[in-house]
């Protein structure tokens, strides 16, 4: 008999597109669903994704936001190396901490950073970044299999699944094992669409990956995200899909995808 | 009273986490240029450290796999006048992503397209770090030499022809006050000489070998300590995840390659033991983070 689970990450205060995730991963009768973490960040109202969250019993690891938020941090240790994104950053971290209720903040500082569980025979890992640290950033492009191989040795997994980047990938590593970037459903991914997206990973004696895109009114973000004077540049990534910002940490491979 | 560079009782050991990054020294210390601020002052008649050969890099990727390496860099001297080079980076881009650091005058249309091709049959990035110093010929030519300006910036059109995206390596020269309109000026050159999207890094500038004469050496407080290391996050280190490989031996990292400490063993095995901080330069790594890696900030975060 098969099992399948829904996992995303990077929420970023995109309560609307949480909800049409945990739509359409109901839809799909999955036997769980996990967030991957950074709940904050980028989008408006941050508050209104823990009722969404909380209500539904949503397992959560802590990412980097969620760390500095929940420890009253002085920045999201997004792991950023150049200025320009750094202002957007710090911008974005400002605007969050300031929305944030501090029960809201104080249950992201309870949050684990990993969580571990059994699907069909397979030890899966849940992390944010890396089980090796929150905020390391696992590229298609820059991530040989040999590291992977070693991550799942060194942390004791059989399919390990992260977030971070903002882009999703996964990769066959030997014997069944697997890498899986799950995507984050606050931001799309540098693609020039819409829509957002998450992972459905099913099991039925051996793993299988499902990236599934999700619409979601992005237009109505935006248009929050105007009313609360976040900066022109978000707005545009939110309405055309190409990042304008975060863009120097990008490899080659993933940054010459992108418009900009 | 300060320790000495000889004088060890307070320097830390920092110990290899993991080989994240394995550097190759493929060119020696071989140039076809003799900049002014080389902290290991390549040059057409250097060589303390010669060319690696195929052989020699296979044999290190081979043992790479087992411990894990993330990615590859490939320096030297000037790279591209190892012959094999091409060759070696095919091969390395089937192991995991690879990082040239060049000057980017020995690109010739053959060659990129070459890359270009090495890089589109694999999963992975080869990115390219093309070194000036001045986003004028006047500016870059008093550092890096006569003419180099004007072939540096012909190879660096002949990558972005090919769809490369090179990051745009400078070691910093001036003062911070200048430091807006220094990055001003190269993006603002990058994009008239048609590189739509210019990355560029910024490195702090290293005070061993020419270098020492260009600007000053160390002051003898500039070094790391113990204590300094108490809750600091040794990720920043690179000795903390790299190694660099050469004709003769591992060392412990690209900047002390010349320091008779430096050479840690003949397999990545041996010389994955710890490395204690005794040189000056450790100061740098130390302030700036992990300047060598392509995704560090290069500003000072302490």
């Amino acid at each position: 008999m098969s099992e399948k689970i829904a996992l995303f990450g990077g929420v970023y205060s995109n309560y609307l597109a949480l909800e049409a995730t945990l739509r359409d991963a109901r839809n799909r009768g999955v036997d769980g669903i996990y967030c991957l973490g950074d709940l904050g960040a980028f989008g408006p109202y941050p508050d209104r994704v823990f009722p969404i969250l909380r209500s539904s019993e949503i397992p959560v690891v802590q990412g980097n936001y969620d760390h500095s938020l929940g420890n009253d941090m002085d920045d999201c240790q997004c792991g950023y190396t150049d200025p320009r994104d750094n202002y957007f950053a710090r911008l974005s971290y400002r605007y969050t901490y300031e929305h944030t209720n501090d029960h809201h903040k104080r249950w992201m500082q309870t949050l684990p950073v990993e969580i571990r569980l059994e699907l069909g025979g397979y030890d899966i890992l849940l992390c944010h970044g890396s089980p090796r640290k929150t905020n390391e950033f696992l590229w298609e492009s820059t991530t040989s299999s040999q590291f992977l191989e070693k991550l799942l040795r060194d942390h004791d997994a059989d399919i390990l699944c992260a977030t971070h980047t903002g882009i999703h990938w996964d990769r066959a590593l030997e014997g069944h094992r697997h890498f899986i970037n799950v995507g984050v459903i606050g931001r799309p991914e540098n693609d020039g669409h819409t829509h957002v997206g998450y992972t459905l990973l099913e099991v039925n004696g051996v793993p299988r990956v499902e990236y599934v895109p999700v619409e979601y009114d992005y237009r109505r973000l935006a248009g929050e995200m105007a009313d609360e004077q976040l900066p022109e540049e978000f707005i545009e990534t939110i309405l055309t899909g190409w990042w304008t910002t975060c863009l120097e940490i990008l490899p080659q491979k993933e940054r010459r995808r992108g418009k900009y | 009273m300060y320790p000495s560079e000889t004088h060890t009782t307070d320097y830390p050991a920092v110990e290899l986490k993991a080989l994240d990054q394995l550097w190759f020294q493929v060119s020696g210390t071989r140039c076809n240029i003799a900049c002014e601020h080389c902290f290991i002052s390549c040059s057409p008649a250097n060589d303390s450290f010669g060319f690696m050969s195929f052989e020699q890099v296979k044999r290190y990727l081979e043992e790479s796999v087992d411990l894990g390496v993330k990615e590859y860099y490939f320096t030297g001297g000037e790279p591209f006048m190892n012959r094999d080079l091409p060759a070696m980076l095919a091969l390395t881009l089937s192991y995991g992503p690879a990082t040239v650091l060049t000057n980017g005058m020995l690109l010739k249309e053959h060659r990129v397209r070459r890359l270009a091709e090495i890089e589109r049959d694999s999963l992975y990035s080869l990115e390219i770090r093309l070194s000036l110093d001045g986003y004028t010929r006047e500016m870059n030519d008093a550092i890096r030499g006569d003419g180099v300006f004007e072939r540096a910036m012909e190879g660096m059109e002949t990558l972005v022809e090919y769809d490369f995206l090179p990051i745009i390596t400078v070691t910093k020269t001036w003062d911070d006050s200048e430091d807006q309109r220094v990055l001003d000026g190269f993006v603002e050159t990058l994009k008239a000489r048609g590189y739509r999207r210019p990355r560029i890094k910024i490195l702090p500038s290293i005070k061993r070998g020419k270098e020492i004469a260009r600007s000053r050496g160390y002051d003898r407080y500039e070094y790391v300590t113990k204590d300094m290391l108490t809750g600091f996050d040794r990720d920043q280190l690179i000795c903390h995840s790299a190694r660099v490989a050469t004709d003769r031996g591992v060392a412990v990292c690209p900047i002390l390659l010349d320091a008779p400490d430096a050479m840690l063993g003949t397999s990545l095995r041996e010389a994955s033991r710890s490395y204690t901080l005794r040189h000056q330069a450790c100061y740098t790594c130390y302030l700036y983070g992990a300047i060598c890696s392509n995704f560090a900030s290069g500003e000072e975060d302490v």
